[in-house]
């Protein structure tokens, strides 16, 4: 049995520091503090930046330049020219200027619901799932309960109920919240129930860590990715149910947004008439404007999740050594 | 220097399937001390119930009876409060165990600032950089990441967090299992290092008997629960005598055998009436640790 340990006197001739194969990363690929937690740059983020930012700029500052959207013009359903960019409507608006207040309503309730959406799934979902036991039975029944209730007929019913004069923004931004958030609440539940048994919430906790602070710095930054994309699918999701239901004439009564923008071509009869230009516009802002979110939504896994961003680094990496094969390619290439 | 006295320590988990219950003893009356400047190994296989001993200590998991009480230098026994300051946990999986968002940095700094080793951004900093030379880490990993460094890397920043504390007893859970062959030796002969250095107090655990013998003064076996063989290192490997020792020491491969077949080396005799009793080494006889807490009742070995 003393053949146990072959070389035990080898042992002590390696000192305690060296380690083969333990040769740190090079230094010019490595990414510190805040920097690390932007996407690194790629086409697909390029493209859903550039969509996401000229819609919001749109919506953010054309209403400034535009003029009054409300001002009434005896040239009805006239095509687009140089004095109507986007044409009129069947009085006579102009549907530009129109379609600018009508960006930054709609953004805005998309915002506000996307956030009040997300706290709401974070705080059931997380602590539930962290906490465990009776906390997490109650947040999960409540969840589900929230889950079944068909939110599209549910937010009629309430709009229905608030008398139209009182249905502001706010009122229709916490409805489509409160109907929005079960879902990312169970994903996010999910998700902490596999990170909370991770060896490193376990060493956090043995360091002595408060349980809030193993939530809010140990969990939740693991959970950002999902926390973003159920943020950025929020926005999309209010940004079409609001525009469902000012389509349906119980959006938000003192506010324009695309929504109420489509419902008026609708009564309009701009279909029939084959005036294009009023309801296109605000239909494909929608749309370019989801198709944005999603192109971040994919590029912003890449902040956590290291295999992602791995095969950028080995490029980088490969050039940075700049190996004689490497080069002799890229001279042919060029 | 702090003393780990583990006494008759039982975990019971209750399993559930539908409507019946039944519940699984998975720690059964373990029992030992730890002491400044040694090394207990403990040794068994997978689910004997190791890592649950180890969780117990690392008070991750509460225990069903029996207790752990780590006992300062002047003999009182550490306030709950202070328990981890004296009290750290080094995990299996290093890939695992550090949180691949944070900075290198950041895993260190926690445990100094909650503990009160250092205040200020500049001392966290510098203490910080002390740990990592203390495991023979370069500074410039402070501000990596996890995923940027080597097993044996996060491994020794593992470490280096268990110390942070000022740590006196360290439990280690397999620390090197999950290493590469190459980087085994330089963490288990830093941890060697460092006990020298600092006294402690170390329970390594493992299911490798070739390093349990060589960097532990003494060995536990742990079979299903129970602590079925205890003695010094060399007497428990040398000279096994319960049968899932035996089977636990024959299984090792032995170069002197190279050639024959595995299956030709003779059975140990088991001895089933002996399954449930321990052999103490250092007392020289089995004992039944189930027939009364006091050692008399002892059967001759």
């Amino acid at each position: 049995m003393t053949s146990l340990i072959p070389s035990s006197s080898g042992l002590e001739d390696l000192p305690p520091g060296a380690e083969p194969g333990a040769v740190p990363a090079p230094a010019s690929t490595r990414r510190t503090g805040w920097r690390a937690m932007l996407p690194s740059w790629t086409p697909k983020l390029a493209v859903g930046l550039g969509l996401v930012v000229a819609i919001a700029l749109f919506g953010l500052i054309g209403p400034v330049l535009a003029g009054d959207p409300d001002t009434i013009r005896n040239i009805s359903l006239t095509a687009p020219s140089g004095d109507h960019w986007l044409g009129t409507t069947q009085t006579g608006q102009d549907v530009l200027d129109q379609l600018t207040h009508a960006t930054r309503g709609s953004l805005q309730i998309g915002l506000l619901v996307g956030v009040m959406a997300t706290v709401l799934s974070a705080v059931f979902g997380v602590i539930g799932g962290y906490v465990g036991g009776i906390v997490d039975e109650a947040f999960s029944l409540f969840s589900n309960v929230m889950l079944v209730i068909p939110g599209l007929p549910l937010v009629i019913v309430i709009s229905g109920f608030v008398p139209a004069d009182q249905r502001g923004s706010w009122t229709i931004a916490l409805v489509l919240a409160v109907t929005g958030w079960a879902a990312s609440a169970r994903v996010l539940r999910a998700q902490t129930l596999s990170v909370r048994n991770r060896d490193y919430v376990a060493a956090a906790r043995v360091a002595g860590e408060k349980p809030w602070r193993v939530i809010c710095v140990e969990i939740v930054p693991n959970l950002l990715p999902v926390l973003a994309s159920q943020f950025v699918f929020a926005v999309i999701a209010a940004i079409l149910s609001e525009a469902g239901l000012s389509f349906l004439g119980l959006g938000a009564s003192n506010s324009s947004t695309l929504g109420t923008m489509l419902y008026f071509a609708q009564n309009g009869f701009a279909l029939q008439r084959e005036a294009w230009w009023w309801f296109v516009p605000p239909g494909l802002i929608i749309a370019v404007f989801g198709c944005g979110l999603a192109l971040i939504n994919l590029s912003l896994d890449e902040i956590i999740n290291p295999r992602l961003r791995r095969p950028v680094r080995k490029r980088a990496a490969r050039a940075a050594s700049g190996s004689s094969r490497n080069s002799a390619v890229r001279s042919t290439a060029a | 220097m702090t003393t780990l006295e583990v006494r008759d320590l039982v975990k019971e988990f209750t399993l559930r399937s539908g409507l019946r219950r039944t519940r699984l003893r998975a720690v059964h009356r373990v029992d030992f001390t730890l002491v400044p400047g040694r090394t207990v190994a403990l040794v068994g296989a997978s689910g004997s119930g190791k890592s649950t001993v180890a969780r117990m200590i690392a008070r991750l998991e509460k225990p069903t009876s029996g207790t752990i009480a780590a006992v300062g230098p002047d003999g009182t026994r550490i306030k709950d409060r202070h328990y981890r300051d004296h009290v750290q946990m080094v995990f299996q999986d290093p890939f695992a165990s550090l949180n691949p968002f944070h900075s290198i940095e950041h895993h260190l700094a926690r445990p100094l600032v909650l503990h009160g080793r250092a205040k200020g951004r500049e001392q966290v900093r510098e203490q910080a950089s002390q740990l990592l030379e203390r495991v023979s880490l370069p500074v410039e990993l402070m501000d990596r990441r996890p995923h940027e460094l080597s097993g044996g890397q996060r491994q020794r920043v593992a470490i280096a967090r268990a110390l942070a504390p000022g740590a006196r007893v360290i439990v280690a859970d397999e620390p090197v299992s999950m290493l590469d062959v190459s980087s085994r030796l330089g963490v288990l002969s830093l941890l060697a290092r460092l006990q020298r250095e600092d006294d402690l107090a170390v329970l390594y655990i493992t299911h490798d008997l070739a390093t349990a013998r060589h960097f532990s003064d003494s060995i536990l076996v742990m079979n299903r629960g129970r602590i079925v063989e205890r003695g010094p290192a060399d007497d428990v490997i040398l000279t096994p005598q319960h049968p899932y020792t035996q089977t636990l020491a024959a299984a090792a491969p032995n170069p002197e055998l190279r050639g024959r077949l595995l299956s030709s080396e003779p059975e140990p005799q088991a001895a089933s009436d002996r399954h449930h009793l321990t052999y103490d080494h250092e007392a020289g006889r089995w004992i039944d640790i189930d027939a009364a807490t006091d050692s008399d009742a002892a059967v001759a070995g």
